[in-house]
C-alpha cells in the first residue's frame, strides 16, 4: 500500500503541520512486516540529514552540564528531572501516539521501585532479600512491564476516555495495597536506604555518575520512542488511535496494539522507576500516591505530548518550580502555581511548551516546512474514542 | 442468558454462605454493618450521581467533582455559621456548587466542544488549583456542621440496637433524591432531552435543541448535587483538606462499577461499594480498604462497561 | 530553544547561588533551614510548627551572639521523598548551616538517613516522633530535642489503671508507625500494671467512616484508648457520639489536642474529663509556660487560642538550636564540632521543663498527664493532673528489657 493510499484510508489531511517539520512518515508495511523492510540506506541517510546544529548544541549542553553547575543542580535538578522525564516519556508515548491517557505510569514505576527495594538491599533487612543488583534490576523491569501489561489489558477493554478513570483507580488501589501491607511492602514506612550499587568502582549515587547514568537511559528512551513511532508498530498504533475501526477492518488488532503499547511504555516507566528509587534512596506509599500519579501527567502535558522531547522539558520546568517556587511566591503556594501553569497550558496551549515554541517560531517568520506527517492532533483523540463505536 | 445466571450463582452462593456465618456469629454486628454500608452508599450515590449525569451527556470526566464537593461543603459551612441554620447551609452548598458548575461549563468547557481529553485535563488542573485555594481560604482546620438536635442523636432499632439517626436521614435523603432524579429524567421535558442526548448527541443537536443550554443545566445539576452531598456528608463526618480526592475516588469507583452515565448504575455501584467498604472495615480491617478496588477490577475484567453500562 | 533556555535559566540561578554565599555569608549571618509540612492534610500542624520555630527566634530578637539569624523555609507534604528533596535544597542550594525539621515520622527517618551524607551540617528534628529515628541506626549529626510518640504516653497507662480504675480496655488507632509507638508507650505500662487490652482496631489512614469499627467495639470494656489525629479524631468522636457510644475515653497525644478541641463547629461536651498524655499541655501552671503562651498569642493573631503540640515541639527544637549557638558564641567552625558538643551537653530550659539528650541524641524530658477541661470562657483545654519527669526513650526500662519487647507494631505489645 502506498503512502497516499494509506493516508486516504486513514482520512488524514495531507497538510497537517508538525512542529519539527520536514519528516516523512515511512509508509506502513503490512502486518507481517518488520522494521527492516524499510530500506536501511534511506534510514541512515535521513538520520544524518536531521542532525542539525541544535541537536549538537543540546547534546553538548547536557553532557557538559554537570561540569558547569554545582552538585545540587546536577543531582536534584538534572538527575531528578531526567528520571521523572523518563517516566513521563512513557505517558507521552501512550497518550501522544496511542491515545491512551494512563494515570498509572507512576504506579508501574513504583512497582519497579518496590521490587528493587524488596529483592535488593534496604534499611529493612527483615524483608529485603539482598540479591545482586543486576538480577534485582532485571526482575524490577520485568515486574513493572508485567504489571503495565496487566493494567493495559484491564483498561483497553473499555474505550478512550474511560482509561483515565480506570488507571487512576488502579493506581490508588496499589497505593492502598502498599500502605496496608507490612509483610511485603512494609506498610506506611516503605523502604529507606535503597541506593544504587557501587559498580566498576564508581558510586552511582554521587551526583555526576548518577547524572550520566540517568542521562544515558533518558537518551536511550528518547531515541527508542523516536524510532518506534516511525516503525510499522508505531505507525499502526497511531492508526489505531485515530480510527480503530478502520484499522481493524485493515486486519490490525486494536486491542493487541494497545496492550503492546502499554507493555512498551511499561519498560520505559520501569527503567525510570528504578532510577527514581535510586535517586530518592527510598520508596514509600507516598511515592505512588495520587499526587505523583497526577504529577506525571502534569509533566507530560507541560512539555507537550507531540514529541518525545516534551516530557523532559516538562520535567525540567516541574522540578525547577518544585524547588524554587517557595522562594518566589508565598511559602506554601507551590500547588497553586503548578496548578495554574498546568491550567494555562491546557486552556491556551494544548501542545504544551513545545506548542508555544512552534508558535513563536512561526511568529518569528521562520517558515516551517510543510509536511505530510501523520501525527494527528491529540486534542481530537478523545472524541473519536469516546464515541460509541458500534453505532454509526 | 444461562451463562449469566451461572456467573451470578458463582458469586452469590459464597456470599450468602458468608452472610449466614456473619449472622450466626454476631447478628448485631452483621446488621449494623449492613446498615452502615447502605448509609455510606447513600452518601456515595449523592456524590456519584452528579458525576455520572455529567459524564453521560457531556462526555466530560469531571475530575474536579471532588473539589466541587469540598468547596460546596465549605461555603455551606460559612452560610450555616452565619445564619445558624443547617438547612440554609444545605441550600447554600447546593446553589453555590451549581453556580460553580454553570460557570465552569459556560466559561471553560463550552470552548472545548468535543475535546474530551482536554476537558478532563482542565478539570484536573482546576482541582489542583481549587484544593490549594480552599486550603488558603479555610486553612487546614477541621470543620463540622451544627445540624438541628433532632437528627444527630441515636435511635433504637431492632437487633442493631442504637443507630445514628442522622445516617438514616442520609439514607432517606438519598432515596428521595434518587427518585427525584428519576422523575426529572423521565417525566420532564429537560430530562427527556438529557436522556436523548445521552443516547445520541448528534441527533439531539440536529433536532434543534439548544444543546449549550442543556449542557449548562446538566452541569449545574451535577455540580449542585456534589455541593449538596458536601454539606450532607460533611455533617455525617467532617470537612478537611483531602476530602476532595476521597470523594472523587469514591465517585470514580462507583460509576466504573455501576456503568458510566447511568444514574441507576450509580445507585447500584454505590450500594456495592459502600457495603463492601463497611464489611471490609468490620471483618477485615487491614485490607478492607482494598475491597472496593477488587470489586472494580472484577467488574472491569468480566463486564468492562460496568454492571448497568451499555456496551460501547 | 526551549530546552536550552531553561538550562540557561538554571545555570544563571546556579551562578547567582554560587556567588552570593561568598559575599553574603559573612561572619555576621547564620542560616537556619526550617522544614515543615505546609501542604495537604497536615498543613494546619505544619503552619503552627512554623509559628513555634519563628517564636523561638523572635524571643531573641532575630540575633544570637551578635549574629543575625536568617531562616529559610522549606515545605513538604508529609512524604519522605519530598521532605528529603526540600532538605537537600535547603542544605546544598541555600547553604543553611543548621537544619530544623521535618514534621512527621517517616520524613524524620528519611532526613536522618540523608543527614549522614552531610557531615558539615547539624540537623535538629522539627516535630517528627518516630521511635526508629534515633533508636535504629542513629546519625551522629541528627539531634532530637523533643520526646517521641512512645515517651509521650508514659504514665498514662498507670493513670488509667490505678487512678481511673479501667481494668479492661479496647484500642482504636490509625494503622501506621506513630500510633504504634503511642499504643506501645501506653500498653507497656498498662499491661505491667495488670490491665487487659482485649481488642485492637487498627484503622487505615484515610478511611474516615468508622461506623462499622464502632459497631465492632466490644461492650465489656471499661474504656477506649483512642489514638487518632486531626480529622480522623473528629470523625471518630462525632460518629461514636452519634452511635450512642458511652464508654469513657483515653486519648493519644494528638487525639484531644488544640487542633481537635478547636475544630470549627459545635464543641463536644462529652470530651470533658478525657485523660491523655503528651510532651506539653495547655494548662501547665509555670511562669515559663505562661510566658510562652503569651508570646505566642501576641505574635500570631491568626494562630490557635494556645500553641499546639507542633508549635511547642518546633519551638523546643529551634530554641535548642539557638541556645547551643549562644553557648559556643556562634562558632560553627571545625565541621561544627564545638556546636554539636554544646548541643549534646545542653540542658534546655524550656516552657515544658528541662530537656537534655541521651547518647543517641534523643530527648529525655517530661511527660504531662492531662484531662480535658472546659474553661470559664467556654474554651476547652487540657488541665495537667500529673507530671512524669525524665522520661527516656526506653520508657524507663533497661536496654535488654526494651530490646526484648522491640519497637511498637500492630501486635507489640500485647496483653489480651
Amino acid at each position: 500500500m502506498s503512502a497516499a493510499q494509506w493516508r486516504k484510508a486513514m482520512n488524514f489531511s495531507a497538510t497537517s503541520r508538525h512542529w519539527a517539520g520536514g519528516r516523512v512518515v515511512p509508509p506502513p508495511a503490512g502486518r507481517a512486516a518488520t522494521p527492516a523492510s524499510t530500506p536501511p540506506a534511506i534510514n541512515g541517510q535521513r538520520l544524518w540529514r536531521h542532525i542539525g546544529a541544535r541537536h549538537v548544541v543540546v547534546l553538548a549542553a547536557v553532557l557538559l552540564y554537570p561540569w558547569i553547575v554545582p552538585p545540587f543542580f546536577t543531582f536534584q535538578i538534572g538527575g531528578q528531572a531526567l528520571a521523572l522525564g523518563l517516566i513521563a516519556l512513557s505517558l507521552t508515548f501512550l497518550a501522544g501516539y496511542g491515545g491512551m491517557l494512563s494515570l498509572a505510569q507512576m504506579t508501574v514505576a513504583g512497582i519497579a521501585g518496590y521490587v528493587v527495594a524488596i529483592l535488593g538491599e534496604s534499611g529493612t533487612p527483615q524483608i529485603s532479600l539482598g540479591w545482586p543488583w543486576w538480577l534485582v534490576v532485571l526482575f524490577a523491569i520485568a515486574a513493572g512491564t508485567a504489571s503495565a501489561t496487566f493494567i493495559g489489558w484491564l483498561s483497553v477493554r473499555t474505550e478512550g476516555i474511560y482509561t483515565i478513570m480506570i488507571t487512576l483507580a488502579i493506581g490508588v488501589a496499589f497505593f492502598y495495597l502498599a500502605q496496608q501491607n507490612y509483610e511485603i511492602f512494609n506498610g506506611f514506612q516503605g523502604f529507606q536506604k535503597v541506593v544504587p550499587p557501587v559498580v566498576l568502582g564508581v558510586d552511582w549515587r554521587s551526583p555526576v555518575p548518577y547524572y550520566y547514568l540517568v542521562l544515558f537511559w533518558a537518551l536511550c528512551g528518547y531515541f527508542f520512542v523516536k524510532y518506534l513511532i516511525r516503525a510499522p508498530f508505531g505507525v499502526a498504533l497511531q492508526g489505531v488511535r485515530d480510527n480503530a475501526r478502520r484499522m481493524s477492518a485493515l486486519g490490525f488488532s486494536p486491542v493487541a496494539h494497545r496492550v503492546a503499547a502499554y507493555a512498551v511504555a511499561g519498560v520505559i516507566a520501569s527503567i525510570g522507576g528504578v532510577l527514581l528509587v535510586w535517586y530518592n534512596g527510598l520508596i514509600s506509599p507516598g511515592s505512588v500516591g495520587t499526587g505523583w500519579l497526577i504529577n506525571i501527567l502534569i509533566i507530560a502535558v507541560l512539555g507537550g505530548l507531540r514529541h518525545p522531547v516534551g516530557p523532559f522539558i516538562g520535567a525540567v520546568v516541574f522540578v525547577l518550580l518544585q524547588n524554587f517556587a517557595i522562594d518566589l511566591v508565598d511559602r506554601e503556594r507551590f500547588n497553586l502555581v503548578i496548578g495554574l501553569i498546568f491550567l494555562v497550558i491546557v486552556l491556551f496551549s494544548p501542545d504544551g511548551l513545545l506548542g508555544w515554541w512552534a508558535w513563536l517560531r512561526e511568529r518569528a517568520g521562520r517558515r516551517l516546512a510543510r509536511s505530510a506527517v501523520g501525527g494527528k492532533d491529540w486534542r481530537s483523540v478523545g472524541v473519536q474514542q469516546a464515541r460509541p463505536a458500534g453505532r454509526s | 442468558m444461562m451463562r449469566r445466571w451461572s456467573w451470578a450463582w458463582l458469586i452469590a452462593v459464597p456470599l450468602l454462605a458468608l452472610a449466614a456465618w456473619g449472622i450466626a456469629d454476631n447478628a448485631r454486628l452483621f446488621f449494623a454493618t449492613l446498615l452502615n454500608g447502605l448509609t455510606l452508599a447513600a452518601l456515595y450515590f449523592l456524590v456519584a450521581s452528579g458525576f455520572t449525569l455529567v459524564f453521560g451527556l457531556l462526555r466530560n470526566v469531571n475530575l474536579a467533582h471532588g473539589s466541587i464537593y469540598l468547596i460546596g461543603a465549605y461555603v455551606g459551612w460559612v452560610v450555616g455559621d452565619y445564619t445558624s441554620s443547617w438547612f440554609l447551609a444545605v441550600a447554600a452548598g447546593f446553589l453555590f456548587a451549581a453556580l460553580l458548575g454553570l460557570v465552569l461549563q459556560i466559561g471553560v468547557f463550552r470552548f472545548m466542544p468535543g475535546q474530551d481529553l482536554r476537558q478532563t485535563m482542565a478539570t484536573i488542573a482546576l482541582s489542583i488549583v481549587a484544593a490549594d485555594v480552599a486550603l488558603w481560604i479555610w486553612g487546614g482546620e477541621i470543620y463540622q456542621f451544627d445540624p438541628p438536635g433532632w437528627i444527630i442523636g441515636a435511635m433504637p432499632l431492632p437487633i442493631v440496637g442504637k443507630f445514628p439517626t442522622y445516617r438514616l436521614v442520609l439514607l432517606a435523603t438519598a432515596i428521595v433524591i434518587g427518585f427525584g432524579l428519576w422523575w426529572f429524567l423521565v417525566r420532564t421535558r429537560v430530562g427527556m432531552m438529557i436522556r436523548a442526548g445521552v443516547d445520541d448527541r448528534a441527533m439531539l443537536s440536529a433536532s434543534g435543541v439548544d444543546v449549550q443550554k442543556l449542557f449548562a443545566i446538566t452541569f449545574a445539576i451535577g455540580a449542585g448535587l456534589a455541593g449538596f452531598a458536601g454539606v450532607v456528608g460533611g455533617t455525617a463526618l467532617s470537612i478537611a483538606p483531602g476530602e476532595d480526592t476521597r470523594y472523587l475516588l469514591a465517585s470514580l469507583v462507583v460509576v466504573i462499577v455501576g456503568g458510566m452515565g447511568s444514574v441507576t448504575g450509580a445507585a447500584l455501584g454505590a450500594v456495592l461499594v459502600g457495603v463492601a467498604e463497611q464489611f471490609g472495615m468490620a471483618y477485615a480491617p487491614t485490607y478492607g480498604i482494598m475491597f472496593t478496588f477488587v470489586i472494580m477490577a472484577l467488574v472491569l475484567a468480566f463486564r468492562p462497561q460496568g454492571i448497568l453500562g451499555r456496551r460501547t | 530553544m526551549t530546552r536550552r533556555t531553561t538550562w540557561f535559566g538554571a545555570l544563571a540561578g546556579a551562578a547567582v547561588a554560587a556567588v552570593l554565599p561568598a559575599s553574603l555569608q559573612a561572619q555576621d549571618t547564620i542560616k537556619i533551614g526550617l522544614l515543615a509540612t505546609l501542604e495537604g492534610p497536615f498543613a494546619a500542624g505544619g503552619q503552627d510548627g512554623m509559628r513555634g520555630a519563628e517564636l523561638a527566634l523572635k524571643q531573641r530578637g532575630g540575633m544570637v551572639a551578635g549574629k543575625k539569624i536568617e531562616i529559610i523555609k522549606g515545605s513538604s507534604d508529609a512524604k519522605p521523598d519530598v521532605a528529603v528533596n526540600a532538605t537537600r535544597k535547603l542544605v546544598e542550594q541555600d547553604k543553611v548551616q543548621i537544619m530544623v525539621g521535618p514534621l512527621s515520622g517517616s520524613e524524620g527517618i528519611a532526613v536522618k538517613d540523608y543527614s549522614k551524607s552531610q557531615p558539615g551540617v547539624t540537623f535538629i528534628n522539627g516535630g517528627s516522633g518516630a521511635q526508629a529515628t534515633t533508636l535504629v541506626d542513629p546519625s551522629p549529626n541528627f539531634f532530637r530535642f523533643n520526646t517521641e510518640g512512645a515517651q509521650w504516653m508514659v504514665g498514662l497507662g498507670t493513670y488509667a489503671y490505678a487512678t481511673k480504675g479501667y481494668k479492661k480496655m479496647a484500642v482504636i488507632a490509625e494503622d501506621y508507625a506513630f500510633p504504634y509507638s503511642q499504643v506501645q508507650g501506653f500498653m507497656a505500662e498498662y499491661c505491667k500494671a495488670g490491665g487487659k487490652v482485649t481488642h485492637k482496631a487498627w484503622v487505615p489512614l484515610g478511611g474516615k467512616d468508622y461506623s462499622s469499627v464502632i459497631a465492632k467495639l466490644p461492650q465489656d470494656v471499661d474504656a477506649l484508648l483512642v489514638v487518632l489525629g486531626g480529622a480522623d479524631a473528629v470523625n471518630f468522636l462525632t460518629q461514636y457520639e452519634q452511635a450512642g457510644g458511652d464508654k469513657p475515653m483515653v486519648g493519644g497525644s494528638i487525639t484531644v489536642d488544640q487542633t481537635v478541641l478547636n475544630f470549627k463547629g459545635k464543641r463536644r461536651d462529652s470530651l470533658v474529663g478525657t485523660p491523655s498524655a503528651g510532651p506539653m499541655a495547655d494548662g501547665i501552671d509555670t511562669p515559663e509556660w505562661k510566658k510562652f503562651v503569651a508570646d505566642y498569642k501576641t505574635n500570631f493573631k491568626d494562630g490557635f487560642p494556645s500553641p499546639s503540640l507542633f508549635a511547642t515541639v518546633y519551638y523546643l527544637n529551634m530554641k535548642a538550636a539557638l541556645d547551643a549557638l549562644e553557648a559556643v558564641n556562634g562558632d560553627l567552625s571545625g565541621n561544627q564540632a564545638k556546636y554539636r558538643e554544646a548541643l549534646a551537653k545542653l540542658v534546655l530550659k524550656s516552657p515544658v521543663g528541662d530537656i537534655k539528650v541521651d547518647d543517641n541524641r534523643q530527648a529525655i524530658g517530661s511527660t504531662y498527664i492531662t484531662e480535658v477541661t472546659k474553661g470559664a470562657d467556654g474554651v476547652f483545654f487540657n488541665k495537667v493532673v500529673k507530671i512524669i519527669p525524665n522520661v527516656d526513650q526506653r520508657l524507663g526500662m533497661s536496654k535488654a528489657d526494651f530490646d526484648k519487647m522491640g519497637l511498637g507494631s500492630r501486635d507489640v505489645p500485647s496483653c489480651p
